[in-house]
């Protein structure tokens, strides 16, 4: 034993060890594993999460400085991104302003006109603030961050965004900056929403932008109760200069002083930005994503023969998943921090790693034999595959580690990480999934269990045979194979595809609920882009409708006619006309430029509700919060400068608060404003009118909602017809029609059709022969076997040389019958050998059958003395219709057929008592042919001899040697054989019972058949068989097919003829001509039709009465191989693989039926409309009206290389037929009730 | 291959006679016309043609992108005319090429009488083209000291791509010549001045790039194998079936 196969053997052992302790104890197990992946996992949580969302870091103002590049040490929570100066410094001025007081004369756009306006003047004091201290004059110009060009792409944002210069960003570039163009535009809405895109929009608008504030916190619109507009000055700084923005800051405080803001100024807001993923580099991760997705799909979906297939392909991912976690988390708790891009490199691991390894595993567990226990199972399969994966699993580690020596750090770091991965992928297969599949499993034998017992119960209980070895129908044999190849036969019997994804479709509803959920995303979507302001104008109806629902006086929109009412009570005209407090007394020489000083001042004292009030709180301290995060990247991106991975900080924002007068406000309105008041409402009807709005709005929506309704109902009415599949007409009718296993009345289940091997031959079979309730089976070696075909158990053994090895001595006279050598079979074979195969089976194998004598040892099988010798009497029979079993057996009997004659007129008169002396002691005859009626086996041998044998004790009864030649077909039918030469001669024998108790007992009813029932002989009889007439040179040519009848015996035979006989006086009624060929297959049954088939392919049917032809047709090139009839049609087989079916009265071919090449020409009809044919190991049930092929049923594994040969019906639908050395008796249940 | 043949044409005939004397029964449950087309030597030729030649043109703008990307910035100005940043030929030519590598791995397979056993299974079709887009990934992301290393490294994952999915002595000889060819190619344009590379290393070509083409090979050849043992797999079932 070399090394490797010891450590083969341990690995082994040691697999199936485990595999019995992960089977016994599951829970604890997974328990386990799970414990230790969230243990593995656990360093995971120090990792930041993957994302891309900025990162913040707080510091003080006050002691600031630029952060220098080198790492200083450690410096408390201070990240690792904050090292050298920041692209940019934002200091943001927040203004806040108001008309105050509101007066009824003002329009709606005064809301935000005039405070929009003092954005200009702002800007300009910005622009000139100057500071100079003794380290010099700094201006805003020197400080702020330059930019040069905007990014090419962006035209349309060019006249908006400054494109040189500062980056100096406030909603006053919308004018360019310019008064006079802000003064003469006659619509500030229309210009702003000019520049915002149209459709779904997630970052920053251009309206973000410039405003510095969300566009719902600006307050520029028609409908802005608070009359507050809120927008900040955005100034970029490229460096850091405290005491100018000190300046600037106390400046514009002390210019607009915002009494009750409390805002802190102590705190700059350093923001680190992630690495984007552009669409660029989306799409080759997209793509591996997707073909990571279409490795799992095509792995996991050769799961199969499990309970749940989904769990245990969810259980497989996870096994992977987990262990790549795992893996991430080892590596990092022993400090090796990814650098990779995880994203990135996660499907190469996946890939790497593989599904395979489980894959396996479930395979090799499902393969191993069911009626294991589950523990033996697991242990098993696991046992089966541990050498090649413990094979595969060290070449990957060998794999990865020459990829470690690459010395390419980033080839280096995938490496350990898919060791490590590797490893935990291992650990986790042993512990995790081989537990969950074995819970599986169970889970199915339980489920198996229960649904197979009513089953069972159907069938006859199995009787513990040596012999017999019954295939249980849930597939897995003991391959260890390919479990996909396994039950093709199951295979063909799935839906098709589409139609299963059409019934998926159906049954969930899919088409519906992605309508209804396409309908939802795009009503919300339509509510989201609002493109024809329904948001709006909805919230200014309802904020119309509820004048009462706000007290805070906002809510009285003074255009609705409604103010005057509250007018009387409302302080808002009496404050009006307060003075603005004393004007802020310019601060000298701080200022260049000129501007207007605040003409409106706030109002301190205690404001009344309807002076629109602004307050500053904790939200508006770090307004930058509420922008999108990608605001600032992508205001930089338009300047083609990447925050990516880099950091800008953000100052404390300096609050502006500008009260205007309403004078003000008129004075600079623009003359369209007051045109157009928004909301042209008459007042007289305002009540009237907004209920009649809401009735629309409500009628409008109820429309829409009915419309919805029936449009989602005509989709569904479309997409998906009401009736699924269910006795729909038309459409149930296309349906029946790619689903032919639903439709004939029987739908054979997959499990039900289950071959049963008869195994105990040790040659190939050469003959077969039934009479419903017994089956006779003769092999090349001579061995005859009788078996019971409703359970498979071999009755009797009836060895070649039986008498002679003498469990009964009585036969002495049949021994020296037996022991008779026969001198012509071997002649024969000679001949046979130069002669032309007449059929290709026989060619072969007959060399065998002298040359290498099998050992025979092993057919003698004591076992039969143990059966109740009256075992087979007793069986109830029903009344055989023997005329049909006759037929049935006949059909498909093909008699061993002579491979040729040479001189069939010399031989034709050579004594059989000749032969019979000049036997010298060895050899044996083989049987060529062989019939069974009731429990009398006759086999007709090649020697010449006819032997009857009892089947149920095996012991000869009656050895007939009249005939010389050998022996090429028999009939048996009621008490006569006939047997057909080789010579060309029909040999008419009686078989003669004297009972000794002088009764003939008849079996089965008396008034079933035309036909006298078979009698039963019983072991006391003496059985004797004479030759009543023999019909020399009944042919000319070797006797290739006899069959018989309705009292008539039909032969073929090489000579291109075929001939009648009547049963009871052998006399000859008709020949019959017709055929340019050899006969090579016959057919005749009750009705008196008779069929036959040449070599020349034509096939014709005969009038048996009168001897007329009645058609004659051509059908196949080449022999026919086999016919059939049933009532309404012809079936034939040639050597062209072709199978036709013609229809019986006319003679027309209905359609035919390509078969694999090589296949068998055994052909059978079951019920009148199921026909059943052999294949390379395999039958196939096809559906006679429609050629539609019903199942195949695969009777072995090794199914290549042995088609079936013959094939015999029984009454019983089961269906017998030879499969190399074994015998295949396969039930076809669900035809039982098809059968009368 | 030519019992295959014959048995697909005896099949058409027998389906015909079967279907008119079905006299509008329901059609045979696994000989539609879908089936009937895919039966079709020609017209799988020609689909299996054109999902190799999808495959191709897809691959080749995928793995151009993970070239260009390099040079992408964060906010790249049209992401559609990166994706067709290369010459518009270029991937029809490289679709071209993979149906034809795609159509003559099985024939050749075919030809030499050594159908190809090794894995054939659609999860290791994809494992392979995982793996190639791997190696693209390396190529063109990951940083090596210096070109002979990127090189060797390279044709390490080739060959070892070509041992674990393909393990033929006819796909690698295949690989090998086609590589060499594409390679050949390539220098040919390159020397006439159709474009060239940013970086040459090795006389005006890339020295990775016999790697890639022998790793696109294997892959299209793994792909149009399976393909072909589709269609394979199909006659034999019907074969089977009838």
């Amino acid at each position: 034993m070399t090394l490797r196969e010891r450590l083969r053997e341990k690995i082994s052992a040691a697999f199936y060890r485990h595999g019995l302790l992960c089977a016994s104890y599951p829970v604890p197990i997974i328990l386990f594993t799970s414990a230790s992946i969230l243990t593995c996992c656990y360093p995971l949580l120090r990792l930041p999460l993957p994302g891309t969302g900025p990162v913040e870091f707080t510091t003080g103002v006050r002691d600031y400085s630029v952060p220098s590049h080198e790492p200083q040490g450690d410096l408390g929570e201070r990240p690792d991104w904050y090292r050298g100066p920041p692209v940019a410094y934002i200091q943001q001025v927040l203004v806040k302003a108001s008309v105050s007081p509101w007066d009824s004369s003002l329009v709606p756009v005064d809301v935000f006109r005039s405070p929009l306006g003092r954005a200009f003047s702002l800007l300009e004091e910005i622009r000139n603030h100057v500071h100079s201290d003794g380290s010099g004059v700094r201006s805003l110009e020197t400080l702020c961050l330059q930019v040069t060009d905007l990014f090419p792409g962006l035209r349309r944002m060019q006249s908006v965004l400054p494109e040189h210069g500062c980056l100096l960003v406030s909603p006053g570039n919308y004018w360019q900056n310019q008064r006079e163009l802000f003064d003469l535009d006659p619509d500030l809405l229309k210009t702003i929403q000019k520049h915002e895109p149209k459709g779904l929009h997630t970052s920053a608008t251009l309206r973000d932008l410039l405003f510095g504030v969300p566009g719902k916190y600006t307050g520029v619109s028609h409908y802005n109760r608070k009359r507050v507009v809120t927008y900040t000055i955005t100034v970029v700084l490229s460096s850091y200069d405290a005491r100018f923005l000190g300046s600037l800051r106390g400046r514009l405080k002390q210019l607009h002083p915002s009494a009750n803001c409390s805002l802190r100024d102590d705190h700059m807001v350093h923001v680190h930005f992630k690495e984007e993923i552009g669409i660029a580099e989306l799409i080759p991760l997209v793509t591996t994503y997707i073909i990571l997705f279409a490795y799992i799909y095509f792995s996991t979906r050769k799961i199969d023969m499990v309970k749940s297939k989904w769990g245990l392909a969810l259980a497989a991912v996870v096994t992977v998943l987990s262990s790549l976690l795992m893996s991430v988390g080892l590596c990092t708790l022993f400090g090796l921090t990814p650098t990779l891009n995880g994203g990135e490199i996660f499907p190469y691991l996946v890939v790497v790693i593989g599904l395979e390894n489980v894959l396996v595993l479930t395979k090799s567990v499902v393969s191993t034999p069911v009626d294991l226990e589950v523990k033996l199972r697991i242990a098993q399969g696991l046992s089966n595959e541990s050498w090649s994966i413990m094979k595969n699993m060290a070449t990957e580690l060998c794999i990865i580690l020459i990829g470690y020596f690459t010395l390419v750090p980033a080839i280096q770091e995938f490496c350990l990480f898919a060791v490590v991965g590797l490893v935990s992928d291992f650990f986790l297969q042993m512990f995790f999934f081989t537990t969950v599949l074995s819970i599986d499993i169970r889970r199915m034998e339980l489920a198996d269990l229960n649904r197979r017992l009513p089953a069972e119960a159907g069938l006859p209980p199995p009787k513990p045979g040596p012999l017999r070895i019954r295939e249980v129908p849930p597939p897995p044999r003991p391959s260890p194979h390919t479990i996909t190849l396994q039950t093709p036969a199951f295979r063909n019997l799935r839906l098709p595809k589409r139609l299963r994804v059409v019934y998926f479709l159906a049954r969930t509803r899919l088409a519906q609920r992605i309508i209804m959920v396409g309908t939802v995303i795009w009503i919300g979507i339509l509510v989201y882009t609002d493109p024809a302001g329904i948001r709006t104008y909805l919230a200014a109806q309802v904020s119309e409708q509820s004048p009462l629902g706000d007290p805070g006086g906002g809510g009285l929109a003074p255009h609705l006619g409604v103010a005057p009412v509250f007018r009387g009570g409302d302080p808002t005209s009496a404050l009006s006309i307060h003075p603005p407090p004393d004007p802020t007394p310019v601060p000298e020489n701080q200022s260049q430029g000129h501007h207007g000083a605040a003409q409106a001042g706030p109002l301190p004292q205690a404001s009344p509700p309807a002076v629109p009030q602004i307050t500053w709180g904790a939200e508006d301290e770090e307004g930058w919060r509420r922008l999108s995060f990608r605001h600032w990247p992508s205001l930089f991106s338009y300047y083609n400068i990447t925050l990516a991975k880099r950091y800008i900080s953000i100052l404390p924002v300096i609050p502006v608060t500008v009260h205007l007068s309403p004078q003000e406000a008129i004075e600079t309105r623009h003359p369209q404003d007051t045109r157009h008041p928004p909301p042209s409402i008459p007042k007289v009807s305002a009540d009237l009118q907004t209920d009649l709005t809401l009735y629309k709005v409500a009628a409008l929506g109820l429309a829409a909602g009915v419309l919805l309704v029936l449009l989602l109902f005509c989709l569904y009415r479309v997409l998906c017809p009401r009736n699924y599949g269910q006795n729909g007409v038309a459409h149930g009718r296309r349906r029946r029609g790619d689903l032919p296993c639903d439709d004939y009345g029987y739908s054979p289940p997959v499990s039900e059709i289950s071959p049963l091997l008869l195994r105990g031959h040790s040659m190939d079979i050469e003959c077969l022969a039934s009479d419903g309730m017994l089956l006779a089976s003769c092999c090349l070696a001579g061995q005859i076997r009788v078996w019971d075909t409703q359970t498979g158990d071999c009755l009797t053994v009836i060895p070649n040389e039986g008498p002679m090895c003498g469990w009964d001595g009585g036969y002495g006279a049949a021994e020296s019958g037996l022991l008779g050598p026969e001198t012509l079979g071997p002649a024969c074979e000679e001949e046979g050998g130069g002669g032309y195969p007449l059929r290709r089976r026989t060619a072969p194998t007959w060399p065998t059958l002298f040359n290498d004598q099998p050992d025979l040892t092993p057919l003698i099988d004591t076992n039969f003395a143990s059966q109740p010798p009256s075992h087979l009497c007793t069986p109830p029979r029903h009344g055989f219709d023997f005329g049909g079993l006759v037929e049935r057996a006949y059909m498909e009997h093909e008699a061993p057929s002579p491979s040729a004659y040479p001189s069939p007129s010399s031989a034709s008169s050579s004594p059989a008592s000749a032969a019979g002396t000049q036997a010298a002691a060895d050899g044996e005859s083989s049987v060529w042919a062989l019939e069974l009626r009731g429990n009398l086996i006759a086999a007709g041998r090649s020697s010449g001899k006819l032997e009857l044998w009892d089947a149920v004790e095996g012991s000869l009864r009656c050895v007939n040697e009249d005939g010389g030649s050998g022996i090429t077909a028999l009939a048996f039918l009621n008490n006569r054989i006939v047997a057909a030469r080789l010579n060309g001669s029909l040999d008419f024998f009686t078989v003669e019972i004297n009972k000794p108790l002088g009764l003939l007992q008849y079996r089965g009813a008396p008034g079933r058949g035309s036909v006298p029932p078979s009698p039963c002989y019983s072991s006391e009889d003496v059985i004797s068989c004479q030759l009543t007439r023999s019909v020399q040179c009944a042919h000319q040519k070797p006797i290739t097919v006899l069959r018989a009848a309705a009292g008539r015996v039909v032969t073929g035979s090489q000579d291109h003829t075929v001939r009648v006989y009547r049963l009871e006086d052998s006399c000859c009624l008709f020949t019959l001509q017709g055929h340019s060929g050899g006969i090579t297959a016959i057919y005749i049954d009750q009705t008196m039709v008779l069929a036959s088939g040449g070599q020349d392919g034509a096939i014709c049917l005969w009038d048996v009465l009168t001897g007329s032809r009645v058609s004659h047709v051509y059908g196949h090139r080449g022999d026919v191989t086999s016919l059939v009839c049933t009532i309404s049609c012809v079936i034939s087989s040639g050597l062209d693989d072709l199978i036709c079916i013609w229809d019986r009265s006319t003679g027309i071919k209905l359609y035919s039926i390509q078969q694999e090449v090589g296949c068998g020409a055994s052909l059978g009809v079951i019920s009148e409309s199921l026909l059943v044919t052999g294949g390379q190991g395999c039958v196939s049930f096809w559906d006679l009206n429609f050629g539609d092929l019903l199942q195949t049923v695969y009777l072995g594994q090794s199914s290549d290389g042995q088609g079936v040969r013959q094939l015999l019906v029984l009454d019983n639908a089961a269906i017998i037929c030879d499969f190399g050395s074994e015998l295949s008796l396969v039930y076809v249940p669900s035809v039982l009730e098809k059968l009368d | 291959m030519s019992l295959t043949l014959t048995a697909m044409s005896n099949s058409a005939v027998t389906r015909g006679q079967q279907q008119r004397s079905g006299s509008g029964q329901m059609p045979q449950p696994s000989q539609g016309p879908y089936i009937s087309v895919i039966t079709n030597r020609t017209t799988n030729l020609a689909i299996r043609g054109a999902m190799l030649f999808s495959v191709g043109v897809f691959l080749a703008l995928v793995l151009n992108l993970l070239q260009v990307q390099r040079n992408v910035t964060l906010f790249p100005p049209d992401v559609i005319s990166s994706i067709f940043s290369s010459a518009w030929w270029v991937p029809p030519c490289c679709g071209t090429a993979s149906a034809m590598i795609g159509l003559l791995y099985p024939r050749i397979d075919s030809c030499l009488g050594e159908p190809h056993k090794f894995k054939r299974e659609w999860s290791s079709v994809m494992r392979c083209v995982a793996v190639f887009v791997g190696i693209n990934h390396a190529s063109a992301k990951v940083d090596f000291a210096n070109n002979v290393q990127l090189s060797l490294t390279l044709a390490a994952l080739s060959v070892g791509l070509w041992w674990t999915f393909d393990r033929s002595r006819s796909g690698f000889g295949l690989g090998v010549s086609i590589a060499l060819l594409a390679t050949l190619a390539t220098q040919l344009l390159v020397y006439n001045g159709v474009f060239q590379y940013t970086s040459p290393d090795f006389l005006y070509i890339r020295s990775w790039l016999p790697c890639i083409f022998f790793a696109g090979v294997i892959t299209m050849g793994n792909i149009g194998r399976q393909l072909a043992l589709y269609e394979y797999k199909f006659v034999q079932e019907k074969t089977h079936q009838d």
